[in-house]
């Protein structure tokens, strides 16, 4: 919210000595947050004056017209004569009073004023629009002052338009709407300064009553969305009246634009007392006013020209001819206040913050009304907020007020909170002395009765947020000030340290960036197309992913059921920068919801806790989120160098990788060949652990690294750390002292056997002796004919009690090769 | 031993001579001394100390002086063997010293070649910052929680007392899904919200993890940020205890002189409520307040949805975003460095931050 420091200096008295930044700091201790202070005299530096336009000569064969003037600026300019300036604008005639800066100048944006040369004359300033001088955004031409303006040339022009103020920005915290206004924030200030508050809503007002006439009944039916609504009629006002300068410059330094006297003064009335209120032009109703829920299917064209289709929850205004105003949100276009208008009625209500609320969401329409209903405004204010918006009116724009003040009033008084006296401290942890409560509770503007320990807390009609004992906590320790809240640790807690998960995810990511791979964190927002491009078949299951709502971007609209599209998209954007051997890891949750998850959840209380079958029912909603870990690796893996050939990245690096985190995890990884997409159908490797499927690794297919413009050859693996079982406690090996016993063997099978079938037989063949086995050779040749291959080992046989005779070691071996041939057809190689 | 068949005539004893051993001994001397090479050494060694050189030679010659001789001759021609052998020795360490240092020099590499084979990986210093954090509270006792970042709404908002109109809800700028009841958290919070539904007090837990808003990414703003956030429900807690907790975080990241300080602001779930602010005396632009997290004392409203008796038990909680903290805390100016996963951005900080 912007309010000008001279508005708020009507309601508190801010002494005169005070810095902007100190009123600043006042705000800030209070729980008001101050965005920014603008201190306008400031913003535009040097000469601003006041000048009379002597003379106009127009420059003609330009592109556009162009006015040679003649500006009277006193003794501004240091000789008396007339400045000579060029300007652009027509907006103004001989004699005008205009706002000149000289030359040396500095307009906001650094913008320094000089004499220059420009369409054939010297021009020797400016003449300034509202724009050039930050005092908003009218730019259609310059400022003409009015001509009663009291100012002679050549006066500081600042003052003349509002260039002498200080306007805080200033952010409000939801739950104190009461400070949407100069009322509530100086009434807080003068707490902060300790200084006197006089509250510009407390002014004699015309009472009202239910059954009096605003030259028509008003009839409130729905008491729970309106519980209050006073209205007055000004007749005969001078349609042409304009607002007055000061009012225009007040709304304008708290950012609202002029429209017309009467709304004008409603918004004016609205920033000063946080009343909202709505201007209907009178002679457009017809017949009574009635406040109501809208009906199914009725529509409003509301003063934005917008034909809306209004829902059952909405609080309507209607009158003969149907809906009128949206209340509280957005007047309707028929009743508007216009150029021609002279009677007008004036309404000042108050809403149920949640039909507000709700309505403001539903038509996308948060106005400064809305924003305030919806936030709590002060039910008692109606008359107050009415005679302001009445004697304005009269006194600007002529007119007669209504004789009498509709005021239907079922306002429930706010409900005493009770409290110990105690709490206070035992929730802040300082010792707050009974009277010390007691007044900084009175200085909210509650009532306070005390009751042996028992406080009883009435808060005022302003704050409806003080509903729990621990709002009027917070109300204590805020005025006493937060500054003073001590600091002590808490007694220790014994905890349990990280758990084997935690632990687990953090060895896997240290031990990947160890391997080579580099961190990165990639958003989880995939576009339908991506799991396109990994050739997903239609019905994988990782086509099957939860859909945002609002997503950033329309075109990624799913959440990823799988690291890689975005892991690859990094890959990708790596490459596109320039770097050619890329190696990248991602850890993180993917979403993967269930084919049948429920449609409707049912709504839960917030007084008790949820039964578990009530929890159960709500999460019944919420999608498998298993955390995964891919790499992603292409280029050379070990670089070539002045060493040598380098090595470029394949498959084996996907299942090392894969095998890495298995390990560091401890577990032992199966692995068989699969076809998965998005990998090579022949380079494809399934991982699983004790038979359940944890991942994939291989080399990706060739059509894939194409649709996403990488090399061919990338690698990549992805395997579900959540899903790998926890590691058992690992038995102490035994550590034989004795020498091992090494015997290679080669062995021929077809090509088509696994390699890991053949070292599975080896394993189960060798018995207990087998301490180590290597595959350390594949070989392929003519002399073993097509379709065979070799492959070579390493067995390292060893004993924990004796040394292992040769006999022994080669009956082992033996054994492990006849396993081998019982298993996969094995032929020992050179038998 | 005899030496029948040499021709030697031991008649003419003239090796015993002392001028002959100490000429045998200058050219052993000088031999040695030329010779280069192990092997020119050898070849010497045989020449001077070999079966025939000059001094073994005069040795045979002992036997054939009369006996009162004998004694004084052994004596010269040991002095004389024994100066030869020094000579030598010393030479043979010379020489195999050089040898020593010549394998050594050929061997010498040049140590400022590159070694890069195999290029160093990095972590991201997001996921690292975030342990340090969660490390920091371990060490205090707290527990480490994770949550589902796609979460039931009752547990992002209607359990942290953020009703369907509270004005909150729709300044928390939230992700809905196409499923009623299913939204991305916008707060770690949910995972308090858990826990204490599990758990009965006392109950010191941090809750890390990603967290979404529907900001536009730019230099400041990313729609997938992080979070770490504090809960501690037990007896006793007060407002003091929590200011307590933050100081010490600050003290252990922002150096000894660090501190917090608290200004009044609104959150549902807390009531107090506080927004922080770390006194930075390391600060690029000198010592000032940065500001930090959220923070308060656990809303009773809360307490009573999660099922945990607010007339015995008090919370506190605060929260503190960890990409602010990273562009603030390490100087990265531009969001975009951190989301878009460029390797030259977390290879810069390696295995630390």
């Amino acid at each position: 919210m912007l309010v000008p420091l001279s508005w708020l200096r009507e309601a508190v008295e801010i002494p005169d000595e005070l810095a902007p930044a100190e009123v600043g700091e006042a705000f800030t201790t209070l729980g008001v947050e101050v965005e920014q202070i603008t201190d306008l005299a400031a913003s535009v530096r040097g000469p601003l004056v006041v000048g009379t336009v002597l003379d106009i000569e127009e420059l003609t064969g330009f592109k556009k017209p162009i006015r040679y003037c003649q500006v009277d600026v006193g003794a501004a300019n240091g000789t008396g004569e007339p400045q000579s300036i060029v300007c652009g604008a027509r907006n103004f005639a001989v004699g005008d009073l205009v706002v000149v800066i000289l030359p040396g100048g500095v307009l906001p944006g650094e913008f320094t004023i000089g004499a220059r040369k420009t369409y054939g004359k010297l021009s020797a300033g400016m003449i300034c629009s509202a724009r050039e001088l930050g005092l908003g955004d009218d730019h259609d031409g310059i400022i003409v002052l009015p001509a009663d303006t009291a100012a002679a040339p050549g006066d500081d022009a600042r003052p003349v338009v509002g260039l002498d103020e200080v306007v805080f920005d200033l952010s409000v915290t939801p739950d104190r709407g009461y400070q949407l206004s100069v009322r509530g924030l100086a009434r807080e200030l003068a707490r902060a300064l300790d200084v006197p508050y006089r509250d510009p809503a407390d002014r004699p007002a015309t009472a009202g009553s239910a059954q009096a006439s605003a030259g028509r009944r008003i009839l409130v039916e729905d008491a729970a969305g309106c519980d209050r609504f006073s209205a007055r009629l000004v007749t005969g006002i001078d349609p042409a009246a304009p607002s007055p300068q000061w009012m225009v410059r007040r709304l304008a330094h708290a950012g609202i634009r002029s429209i017309s006297l009467p709304v004008d003064i409603t918004n004016y009335v609205m920033v000063e007392l946080g009343q909202p209120m709505h201007a209907f032009d009178a002679a457009t109703l017809t017949g009574d006013l009635v406040v109501r829920r809208a009906r199914a299917a009725e529509r409003l064209t509301t003063i934005d020209h917008v034909d809306r289709e209004l829902s059952t929850e909405d609080l309507v205004i209607c009158d003969d001819t149907g809906v009128i105003s949206l209340a509280a949100v957005m007047g309707g276009a028929t009743t508007e206040v216009g150029d021609a208008t002279t009677d007008v009625l004036f309404e000042a209500a108050h809403w149920d913050p949640a039909s507000i609320s709700r309505t403001a969401r539903r038509h996308r329409l948060l106005s400064e009304a809305s924003k305030r209903f919806e936030r709590a405004v002060d039910p008692a204010i109606t008359l107050a907020a009415l005679q302001r918006a009445v004697d304005l009116l009269v006194e600007y724009g002529g007119g007669t007020a209504g004789a009498e003040v509709v005021d239907v009033d079922q306002v429930v008084p706010p409900e005493t909170v009770l409290l110990s006296a105690s709490l206070p401290g035992r929730v802040v942890g300082v010792d707050y002395p009974l009277p010390r409560v007691v007044e900084l509770v009175e200085a909210v503007g509650a009532r306070v009765a005390v009751d042996g320990e028992t406080l009883a807390v009435t808060p005022p009609t302003w704050r409806p947020d003080l509903v729990d004992p621990v709002d009027v906590v917070e109300e204590v320790v805020r005025l006493d000030g937060y500054e003073k809240v001590p600091s002590v640790l808490p007694p220790v807690v014994a905890g349990n340290g990280l758990t084997g998960a935690q632990r687990r995810r953090r060895s896997v990511a240290r031990a990947l960036a160890e391997a080579g791979y580099v961190e990165v964190l990639s958003y989880p927002f995939v576009s339908p197309e991506s799991l396109d491009a990994l050739g997903l078949p239609d019905d994988d299951p990782r086509r099957l992913a939860v859909r945002l709502a609002n997503p950033i971007s329309e075109r990624e609209p799913l959440l990823r059921t799988t690291l890689l599209p975005t892991l690859l998209a990094t890959l990708r954007r790596n490459l596109a920068r320039g770097q050619r051997d890329v190696a990248l890891f991602e850890s993180g949750l993917v979403f993967r919801p269930a084919a049948d998850t429920p449609t409707e959840v049912p709504a839960l209380p917030v007084d008790r806790r949820p039964t578990d079958a009530e929890l159960a029912a709500a999460l019944a909603v919420v999608p498998r989120q298993p955390y995964r870990v891919a790499a992603v690796v292409t280029g050379e893996v070990q670089r070539a160098g002045w060493w040598g050939e380098g090595r470029v990245a394949d498959w084996t690096d996907a299942l090392a990788a894969a095998r890495l985190v298995a390990a560091t995890a401890g577990v032992t990884l199966t692995v068989r060949a699969d076809r998965h997409a998005p990998w090579h159908p022949g380079r494809c490797a399934e991982l699983s652990v004790d038979g359940v499927v944890v991942g994939h690794a291989g080399e990706l297919h060739p059509e894939v690294c194409q649709a996403l413009e990488l090399p061919r050859g990338t690698a990549a693996m992805e395997l579900e750390l959540s899903a790998l079982p926890a590691r058992e406690p690992v038995p102490a090996p035994s550590i034989s002292t004795y020498p091992p016993a090494l015997i290679d063997v080669a062995l021929l099978v077809d090509d088509a056997v696994p390699a890991a079938d053949v070292q599975d037989a080896l394993v189960g063949g060798a018995g207990e002796l087998l301490e180590s086995i290597r595959l350390f050779d594949v070989f392929r040749g003519d002399q073993l004919g097509a379709g065979r291959k070799s492959l070579a080992y390493k067995l390292t046989f060893r004993a924990g009690d004796r040394t292992l005779t040769a006999e022994e070691a080669v009956t082992a071996r033996d054994a492990a090769v006849a396993e081998a041939t019982r298993r996969v057809g094995a032929a020992l190689r050179g038998a | 031993m005899s030496y029948r068949n040499d021709p030697y005539d031991p008649k003419e004893a003239t090796l015993l001579d002392p001028a002959s051993l100490d000429a045998a001994v200058t050219a052993a001397e000088k031999a040695f001394a030329a010779a280069e090479r192990a092997d020119e050494l050898a070849a010497a060694r045989v020449a001077h100390l070999g079966d025939r050189a000059p001094v073994l030679l005069a040795r045979r010659e002992i036997g054939s002086l009369p006996p009162a001789a004998k004694s004084d001759a052994g004596k010269r021609v040991n002095a004389a063997r024994t100066a030869i052998q020094a000579a030598y020795d010393a030479r043979h360490a010379a020489i195999e010293a050089a040898e020593r240092q010549r394998v050594l020099d050929e061997e010498t590499v040049d140590v400022t070649l590159p070694v890069d084979r195999a290029p160093l990986g990095a972590r991201h210093p997001l996921p690292v910052l975030i342990e340090r954090i969660c490390d920091l509270f371990v060490s205090m006792g707290y527990e480490v929680v994770d949550g589902p970042e796609a979460e039931s709404s009752w547990f992002n908002f209607d359990a942290l007392n953020i009703g369907p109109d509270n004005p909150v809800r729709g300044e928390m700028d939230t992700f809905y899904t196409s499923t009623p009841g299913l939204v991305l958290r916008t707060h770690t919070s949910p995972g308090q919200v858990r826990t204490m539904l599990d758990r009965t007090p006392p109950i010191a837990i941090i809750c890390p993890g990603r967290v979404y808003r529907t900001d536009e990414l730019d230099a400041t703003h990313t729609p997938v940020f992080h979070q770490v956030e504090g809960l501690v429900v037990a007896e006793g807690i007060t407002m003091a205890h929590l200011r307590g907790t933050l100081d010490h975080f600050a003290r252990s990241v922002f150096g000894p002189d660090a501190r917090t300080r608290f200004r009044p602001h609104y959150f549902p779930f807390t009531e107090p409520s506080a927004e922080y602010d770390i006194w930075f005396p390391e600060h690029r632009d000198g010592p000032q307040w940065v500001e930090w997290g959220g923070c308060g004392m656990v809303n009773p409203r809360v307490l009573t949805a999660c099922g945990i008796d607010p007339q015995r038990y008090s919370g506190f909680a605060f929260g503190m975003g960890i990409d602010r903290s990273l562009m603030f805390r390490y100087g990265v100016s531009d969001m975009h460095d951190i989301v878009e996963g460029d390797v030259r951005f977390s290879r810069a900080y390696g295995m630390e931050v």
